[in-house]
């Protein structure tokens, strides 16, 4: 095919994923969103202009190489694609389908001025996909160091600091707390959104590769603490990517009702635990009839979502009416932090928002459970530090909803059982812990830290460039070009 | 995978296992639990810590059969592996020299108190004991719990064998009649035994000690299941606990959580029982 001019390039339109049906999908835990095909996939990069100065790159936190990896897939080398994927990028199956495109890279590419962006997440996608089928990019170990190296947490920002590590010939143990490594890829985020398939591929393919150790069950902190890691175990360093999994719940009347649960404890049970498939497997789940969901996250979305589908698994079996499920968030439309994409597929399914609504008190009945919730309206007044507008109550709009389960999905924090007997590792006053933006060195002599731990909940790439960053600076460290903290050792 | 190393009817409805969990062995103390998954498809549940052996590496740990996962369990033979024991976790128990201290055990967590029990008498306390249990055949370990008590008072509801009473009864007896000499008091066993032992303690002003049983997901802080409502907040059994000041817990929102996935558990025991006859069955037709 002739290559076709800028000019034409613009009138390609941007390729829509193929997806199930909204009244399919809300009654499976199958995945949405389908991957572009091959055709599909080439049309959409040759919408790419090829920027020279691509400022898609500036908005990805890994700065993956966007126009090359682009470019490869319009001359048909997927394989080149992969390549050029993979220089900065792990987990592009994953990222793919994911990361919050419409605030990152395709927030910044120039077709997005006038239309609309490059679908850059629906290529990383598919590249990604392609890479886990075929395995064209190796993952080689260079000669072995000798140094050891322990990963606690395996979600993204161990995952990728623990790679990074072994291809440099570093002896890597991963230990993780769940008996499935993943973090909130495996506990959180729904199998309709990423399937754990595609998890398990590439945390198996590094393992099989790298030779690295894969240890859950293992709590830091109570089964080994930091300093045991450092000493009797023989660790040379220590990367703490253990995420910010401590649920919040609301200070109001009735949170330890039958009924209220954290959005943590219903997506463990869902995901993790494979609730949707009880009895054949044996956790059990709950879902109400009428489900408020509290909070407009990615995390308010999944509950949201699942809630749905299991009231219409349910409503298969006995022939009720499914439910409703709400989403009770104290600002409005705007200000929602979920990706665009969650929401939208939320809409589709049913999911009912209610902006600009706050919850003051849980209700339960005699036997202790849920029936019932009362509510006061919001407006927004002046922007607060975080630059998003206050919500104010509204004096006198309280209102009851009839509700008999309650989600709370209203962030997280970092476990602190990490941190036992962990002396000189400083915190911060929300207990994230200090360390180096650019080098995770924490103020502990050889331990590092990255993701969620240190910045509070925040997003998979973010805990991925952290993590990448992070093993950059171990192995100058194991190597002896660097010692951070020569005085202190 | 740990392996089942050993395995013992304590009673018709209580086993005991010993695992090979070397790493959890190594770090394990009284009061502290591991949580544990049969296979793929099994749920976490906690079971305490009833003992360990560092040099030999392994874990003791004594469940009663009372749902789907227990029963299972129950059915495992040394040999066989369980895909998770995850531990230890909670904090261990608060072992000193109080003076004299009384401990009372209903049931299966008669095995669960022994272990406390000997802690206490080690550290010096004059060791009152109270075991229960419904009847005869379900009490187990009379004789290790007479080895590290001091005085030792056993009952069954049925008064099947030692006296017939509640083991309420016995703990306000002493109360009453050492006013003043108890100094602490241990009380494991059902919910709802533990609360009427925190009734009972409460008038005399007597510290009580309880380990609470919730139910528990990850038992590392993270899901907010094990929460239970105490007089100064909500507090998570799993990295709180899981033992508590009794006279601060209300009890009736811990029962009441307790019996969340009531249809559940049963819809799951059924399940299993099915299974187990249809295996049955298919042997019986093969041999
Ligand atoms: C439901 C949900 C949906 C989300 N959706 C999106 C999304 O669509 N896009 C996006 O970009 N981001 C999303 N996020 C956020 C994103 O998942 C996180 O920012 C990211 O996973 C953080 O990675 P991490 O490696 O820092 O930690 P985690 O992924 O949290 O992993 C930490 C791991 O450490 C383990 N651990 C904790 N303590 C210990 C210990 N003491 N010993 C051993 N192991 C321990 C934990 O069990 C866990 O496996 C979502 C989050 C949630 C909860
Ligand atoms: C920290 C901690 C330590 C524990 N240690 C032990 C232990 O050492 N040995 C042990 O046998 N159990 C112990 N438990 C309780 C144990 O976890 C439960 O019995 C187990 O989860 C039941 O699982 P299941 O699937 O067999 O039964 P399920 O189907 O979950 O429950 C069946 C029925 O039994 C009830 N039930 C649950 N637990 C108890 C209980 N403890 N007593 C009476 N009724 C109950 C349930 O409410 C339900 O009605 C502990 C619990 C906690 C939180
Ligand atoms: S990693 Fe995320 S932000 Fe970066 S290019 Fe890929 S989809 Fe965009
Ligand atoms: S900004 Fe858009 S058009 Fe330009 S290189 Fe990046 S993806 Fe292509
Ligand atoms: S069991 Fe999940 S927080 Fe305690």
């Amino acid at each position: 095919m002739a290559e076709l001019t800028n000019r034409e390039r613009l009138r390609v339109p941007r390729q829509t994923m193929p997806r199930q049906d909204p009244l399919a999908r809300r009654a499976n835990f199958d995945e949405v969103a389908l991957g572009f095909t091959p055709e599909l996939a080439r049309q959409e990069a040759e919408r790419c202009l090829q920027c020279a100065k691509p400022h898609c790159v500036e908005g990805c936190p890994v700065g993956v190489l966007i126009p090359e990896f682009i470019l490869a897939l319009r001359q048909g080398d997927i394989e080149g694609a992969v390549r050029a994927m993979k220089e900065k990028n792990n987990l592009p199956a994953i990222c793919g389908r994911v990361c919050p495109q419409e605030t990152q890279c395709e927030a910044r590419c120039v077709l997005g001025k006038k239309g609309e962006p490059v679908a850059i997440g629906r290529l990383e996608r598919f590249v990604g996909d392609y890479e886990l089928e075929h395995h064209v990019y190796p993952l080689e170990r260079a000669t072995p160091t000798g140094k050891r190296v322990a990963i606690v947490g395996s979600g993204p920002a161990g995952l990728t600091c623990a790679v990074d590590l072994g291809r440099l010939g570093h002896e890597v143990t991963i230990f993780e707390s769940l008996h499935k490594p993943g973090g909130v890829l495996v506990y959180g985020i729904p199998e309709f959104r990423l399937p754990k398939r595609v998890v398990y591929a590439e945390i198996d393919y590094a393992a099989e590769c790298l030779g690295i150790k894969v240890h859950p069950d293992a709590v830091i902190g109570r089964l080994y603490t930091i300093d045991e890691l450092l000493g009797e175990q023989g660790f040379d360093a220590v990367f703490l990517g253990t995420g910010a999994g401590l649920p919040t719940f609301l200070r109001i009347p009735g949170i330890n009702y039958n009924g209220v649960l954290s959005a943590n404890e219903f997506l463990t049970r869902v995901n993790l635990m494979k609730g949707y498939l009880f009895p054949e497997y044996d956790t059990p789940v709950k879902v109400g009839r009428r489900v408020a969901v509290i909070g407009a996250g990615n995390v308010a979305m999944d509950s949201a979502r699942c809630s749905l589908r299991l009231q219409a698994l349910r409503a298969q079996e006995t022939g009720e009416e499914p439910g409703e499920v709400h989403i009770v968030y104290r600002r409005s439309r705007v200000e929602v932090p979920a990706r665009a994409e969650e929401v939208h597929h939320a809409e589709e399914e049913g999911v009912i928002f209610d902006f600009l609504t706050n919850p003051v008190e849980i209700y339960g009945d005699e036997h202790g459970n849920v029936c019932g919730m009362r509510c006061i309206r919001m407006e927004l007044g002046e922007p607060d530090e975080s630059g998003r507008r206050r919500p104010i109550p509204i004096e006198g709009s309280e209102f009851d909803m009839d509700v008999d389960m309650v989600i709370m999905a209203l962030g997280t924090r970092p476990n602190p059982l990490v941190f036992n007997e962990a002396g000189g590792l400083e915190r911060t006053k929300w207990g994230t812990v200090v360390a180096d933006q650019e080098t995770g060195r924490t103020t502990k002599p050889r331990v590092w830290a990255g993701g969620d731990v240190v910045t509070g909940a925040a997003t998979v790439i973010s805990a991925m460039g952290a993590g990448k960053r992070a093993a950059a600076d171990i192995d100058r460290f194991l190597r002896g070009e660097i010692n951070p903290w020569q005085d202190s050792v | 995978m740990y392996r089942i190393l050993h395995k013992e009817a304590l009673s018709e409805v209580t086993k005991l296992m010993v695992i090979a969990a070397p790493e959890v062995a190594r770090k394990a103390r009284p009061g502290q639990f591991v949580i544990v998954r049969i296979d793929e498809r099994g749920e976490r549940i906690p079971l305490t810590i009833a003992d360990y052996d560092r040099e030999a590496g392994t874990v003791t740990i004594i469940f009663q059969e009372v749902g789907k996962t227990t029963m299972h369990l129950g059915t495992l033979e040394p040999g066989d592996e369980l895909a998770t024991f995850t531990g230890p976790l909670g904090h261990p128990t608060e072992i000193e020299n109080y003076g004299t201290v009384v401990c009372v055990g209903g049931g299966t967590s008669i095995a669960i108190i022994f272990p406390i029990a000997r802690a206490l008498k080690e550290a010096g306390n004059r060791v009152i004991s109270i075991i229960g249990a419904r009847n005869k055949d379900l009490l187990f370990w009379e004789d290790r719990m007479r080895a590290v008590s001091d005085e030792l008072i056993v009952c069954t509801d049925d008064g099947s064998y030692g006296r017939k009473a509640l083991v309420t009864e016995p703990l306000r007896e002493l109360l009453e009649q050492r006013d003043g000499e108890i100094a602490r008091v241990w009380a494991i066993g059902p919910a709802i035994m533990m609360k009427f032992c925190a009734l009972t303690t409460k008038p005399f002003g007597v510290k009580t000690i309880v380990s609470l049983n919730t139910i528990m997901i990850d038992g590392t802080g993270m899901c907010g299941g094990c929460r239970v409502q105490l007089t100064d907040g909500a507090k998570f059994v799993c990295v709180d606990g899981p033992e508590f000041d009794a006279h601060q817990v209300d009890w009736d929102l811990l029962l009441a959580r307790q019996r969340f996935y009531l249809e559940e558990e049963k819809l799951a025991v059924e399940r299993w029982r099915h299974q187990c006859q249809l295996e049955a069955q298919l042997t019986a037709a093969g041999a």
